[in-house]
């Protein structure tokens, strides 16, 4: 199929766009981890005694845990000795009261990502809590969010300033003990974002963070913590693109989201962190526990996510259904190209009476990438009348990729209607025929297919999030079709 | 009773007869597997909602020769109006049949093939059956005692279905039977082939069953597996295929009886245009556990399969099913379907079910579907609608829901038999039965 192997190799091969690094000064800590990194840690962010005890716990049970090796990637091993579990930019010490205030460097480098943050104010409407490696530096919109009684900050500025909220909502939907990443996650997070939306209260503006990663060996644990009080709405936007460079990265986060009565959270994700290179060197590992509990009636959790970045992405955004009438989406686009690796999907465990959850995944694969989906679809006694619809489209790009669902239905409730379809195939050569035949040059054509095909996703995406979306995934798969 | 499984089959393997030198040396492998091994556990993947502790509790007993067959009922594995040729064993072991012959044909017991010195046998035997991949496959190899050894030639057509019938049930002890069979079908070789399992109602007793086949080039095979063990049977049966170019399987395996019933199919496409098609049904009431899991290997260009598997689950009944399909580096223009829908009829059923997908090579088409649902309301509506009580309307919509698979089955014997059974385990049967005619 492919007549111009050189040219589609040149275009294959095209080098991550946004790879540089900005050389700041970083307070770091030394590589390593044990109890006294972690006091290091807490006591750097002037922590709570709850807090260091909370964490500690986790390290402990970390300890006793084993790395999973389930997940159908192959990575050489982490040495988590030698990565580093702080970094906080300099200027973080001065505390800077505005914008003028940042560092002008870091400044620089979100312009070269094209987020100039001045303009964003005026345009998009959208409050950027910008995480640089792992200090929040600048937070905008603050104040119309404060009029509105919404609480959006740095995580280390909840712990500070909302202690009761977080002592009562960290860990409530993933404990520390949940799995292996979250352990870590819960020792040695530095900060991330917090949010808190009052009762009957909906967000003013769309929220959104734009992760980073910069300082080199450092690995990220962010921490979100997002609450939506009853009758609340939120939506939460989440985007990343990280420079280039050869060390593998580590990357753990956690995500919790909390639906009280009537509330809706919406989480929009588009993650483009470094890939690694043609070869499959570098890149970044992302090991992401994130969770939604729709913990109240008529409450409705949506994770939305366009994965096409990281060497390996090992993430399944999850709902707990336990408010009856709750409702949890999933809607999922995952690229993996050169040996890229993904293994991605969601759980949507139903516990409450008429429950319903969608699940929308489309995975591309091209080059020698691995795109897994994995999910699990549990309907409890207790969910009379629960509702699930799932279908995972893959398309294959190439003859050294793979595409794999791993689908699991476990239905205890005899109301229970469970749906699951999957399908894998490549590009139909009928479909690039007809646009062919209509004077559609073959680039183009495939974009056009491949856009077709991840519409359903990108649809449900905030207005400005499906444009970037879009471009990227153009990006991406320039020419991996011949 | 507390003994470590383990330790039990390994001391019954001690007080074991030695078979043909070959053999031995191969059973000695099989059991040294399972000593190292062990058995499986829900840790593990493939068991992960098999709980298989309620078997080995149990202590076992493989019997050192043929029992009279007076503890079970003979005429249970009958299928009426089957013109057929039959080989009936009991509790493991070779009793009485009528087996064909003619040239090409040849259709022995496992031990008469045996002590025949069957040159075939050394270099099939075992060879389907990956040795340390199933501890419970490896306890066949290990215990095999009989079974059924066809071997047809080239272009040879069995002329009637062969029907093999598994009877199994002891009075004074649990009784362990581990059947194994190898069928091998020469180039254009065509054979129906018929593998019967049940047992005394009333009695403790664990099937373990292997069964391998290779086809060769435009061979084709239609197998049917019927289980209908006993009420507190543990049947555990692993079926393997090899298929070489342009052949052909239809499989058809019902699972109806049992305590604990646990089914792998797996077949392995390795020569182009090989095509393979897996039926399945279970139904499952009480507190029956039916586990069934396949895996279709596409290894080369232009293999194609198709799976449809239905479940019916009542009472505390739990049902699974995993099929995998792995599409290989360059088995390209490959095409595979699977579907796997399920019918949970009460509150305390449970159904688990995973279809799998692993695809190395782009150029395919693949699918799957896995659906849990009832018994639509439209439906149930307009057959109120017409008059019909609603205990009746669920029966003929359950009925109908098991025909997809049941209307699937070419032989007609055997399709009225399964109708019959299936009815048999509803409500309003006889109803039914004058709706249906």
């Amino acid at each position: 199929m492919s007549e111009q192997p050189n040219e589609l190799e040149q275009l294959v091969g095209k080098e991550y766009q946004h790879g540089f690094v900005t050389d700041i000064d970083s307070d770091t800590l030394p590589p390593g981890l044990s109890e006294d990194v972690i006091r290091q840690i807490s006591a750097r962010k002037q922590e709570p005694e709850w807090l260091l005890q909370w964490r500690l716990k986790a390290y402990r049970h970390w300890l006793t845990l084993r790395e999973p090796e389930w997940a159908f990637v192959n990575h050489p091993p982490i040495d988590y000795q030698a990565v580093s579990y702080y970094s906080a930019p300099r200027s973080k010490k001065d505390g800077p009261k505005s914008l003028d205030e940042v560092d002008p460097k870091l400044l620089e480098t979100y312009k070269k990502l094209g987020i100039p943050l001045h303009e964003q104010k005026m345009l998009a409407g959208v409050a950027v809590d910008a995480v640089f490696d792992s200090v929040s530096v600048a937070t905008t919109f603050k104040k119309k969010l404060y009029e509105a009684g919404v609480i959006f900050c740095s995580f280390s500025e909840a712990v500070r300033d909302h202690e009761e909220l977080v002592k009562q909502y960290l860990g409530s939907v993933v404990p520390a003990a949940d799995n292996y990443f979250s352990a870590l996650n819960s020792a040695v997070f530095t900060d991330g974002s917090f949010v808190y939306i009052p009762k009957g209260t909906r967000c003013p503006m769309e929220l959104s963070t734009y992760f980073r990663i910069n300082a080199k060996n450092t690995g990220q644990f962010e921490r979100t913590l997002i609450i939506a009080d009853a009758g609340s709405h939120v939506s939460y936007l989440e985007g990343c693109t990280a420079p280039m460079r050869d060390e593998n990265q580590l990357h753990a986060a956690v995500v919790e989201l909390v639906a009280l009565d009537n509330a809706t959270i919406k989480y929009s994700t588009v993650q483009n962190w470094y890939p690694g290179d043609a070869n499959g060197v570098g890149g970044i590992y992302n090991f992401v526990t994130k969770r939604g509990d729709c913990r109240g009636v008529n409450s409705r959790i949506s994770w939305t996510q366009v994965e096409t970045g990281s060497a390996i992405t090992w993430k399944y955004p999850s709902c707990l259904l336990r408010g009856d009438n709750s409702v949890g989406e999933f809607y999922s686009v995952a690229v993996t190209g050169n040996y890229q690796q993904a293994d991605t999907g969601t759980k949507m465990i139903h516990i409450g009476k008429n429950t319903r959850s969608t699940i929308i995944s489309k995975g591309i694969s091209a080059g020698h990438g691995q795109n897994a989906y994995r999910g699990l679809v549990k309907i409890g006694k207790t969910a009379d009348n629960a509702r699930n619809y799932t279908q995972c489209d893959s398309l294959l790009m190439g003859d050294q990729c793979g595409a794999h669902t791993f689908p699991y239905v476990e239905a205890r409730n005899a109301s229970a209607k469970v749906e699951h379809e999957a399908t894998t195939s490549k590009i139909g050569e009928d479909q690039l025929f007809y646009c062919r035949q209509r004077g559609i040059s073959k680039e183009d054509a495939v974009n056009m297919i491949v856009n077709g095909f991840c519409k359903q996703v990108f649809k449900e995406l905030p207005m400005e999030f499906a444009v970037e979306a879009q471009k990227l995934m153009n990006i991406t798969l320039e020419g991996t079709v011949g | 009773m507390s003994l470590d499984p383990v330790q039990h089959y390994l001391s019954e393997y001690a007080g074991k007869a030695n078979a043909a030198n070959w053999l031995a040396q191969q059973q000695e492998q099989a059991i040294g597997l399972l000593r190292s091994k062990g058995f499986p556990t829900r840790r593990m993947e493939d068991w992960k909602y098999t709980d298989v502790q309620p078997l080995l509790k149990q202590s076992f007993r493989f019997l050192g020769k043929p029992t009279a067959s007076a503890d079970v009922d003979k005429t249970l594995g009958q299928i009426q109006d089957l013109d057929c040729y039959r080989l009936i064993f009991v509790n493991g072991r070779f009793v009485s049949g009528n087996l064909p012959a003619g040239t090409g044909v040849s259709v022995h017991s496992l031990q008469q093939a045996l002590s025949a010195n069957n040159p075939l046998l050394p270099s099939h035997l075992n060879r389907y059956t990956a040795p340390g991949k199933n501890p419970f496959s490896d306890l066949n190899t290990a215990f095999m005692q009989d079974g059924c050894v066809m071997i047809l030639a080239d272009k040879v057509i069995l002329d009637k279905p062969l029907n093999l019938v598994y009877l199994s049930g002891h009075q004074d002890a649990p009784v362990a039977s581990c059947p194994r069979n190898l069928l091998l079908l020469g180039k254009q070789a065509q054979a129906i082939v018929i593998e019967t399992y049940a047992g005394a109602d009333q009695l403790d007793y664990f099937t373990n069953s292997v069964t391998e086949i290779c086809l060769e080039q435009g061979a084709s095979l239609e197998h049917y597996k019927l289980q209908q063990e006993g009420s507190l049977a543990c049947h555990i049966g692993n079926l393997q295929v090899e298929q070489k170019r342009d052949s052909r399987l239809v499989s058809h395996s019902i699972s109806l009886g049992g305590k604990l019933v646990r089914n792998d199919i797996e077949v392995r496409l390795t020569e182009p245009g090989a095509h393979t098609v897996l039926n399945g049904l279970y139904m499952a009431a009480n507190s029956q556990h039916v586990d069934n899991h396949t895996r279709i290997d596409h290894l080369c260009p232009h293999t194609s399969s198709n799976q449809t598997y239905r479940g019916v689950l009542s009472g505390r009944a739990r049902g699974v099913f995993n099929g995998k399909v792995i599409v290989h580096k360059d088995a390209q223009k490959t095409s595979a379907h699977q579907s796997n829908a399920n019918l949970l009829l009460s509150n305390d059923a449970e159904i688990d079910t995973k279809p799998e997908l692993q695809i190395f090579a782009d150029d395919v088409k693949c699918s799957h579907g896995a659906t849990v649902g009832q018994l639509d309301e439209n439906m149930l509506y307009y057959l109120r609608t017409r008059a019909i009580p609603e205990d009746l309307a669920r029966s003929l919509l359950t009925f109908a829901f098991a025909g997809d698979v049941i209307s699937r089955i070419a032989l007609e014997p055997v399709r009225r038999l399964l109708q019959q059974r299936v009815l048999g385990q509803l409500p309003d049967a006889d109803t039914i039965r004058e709706f249906i005619g």
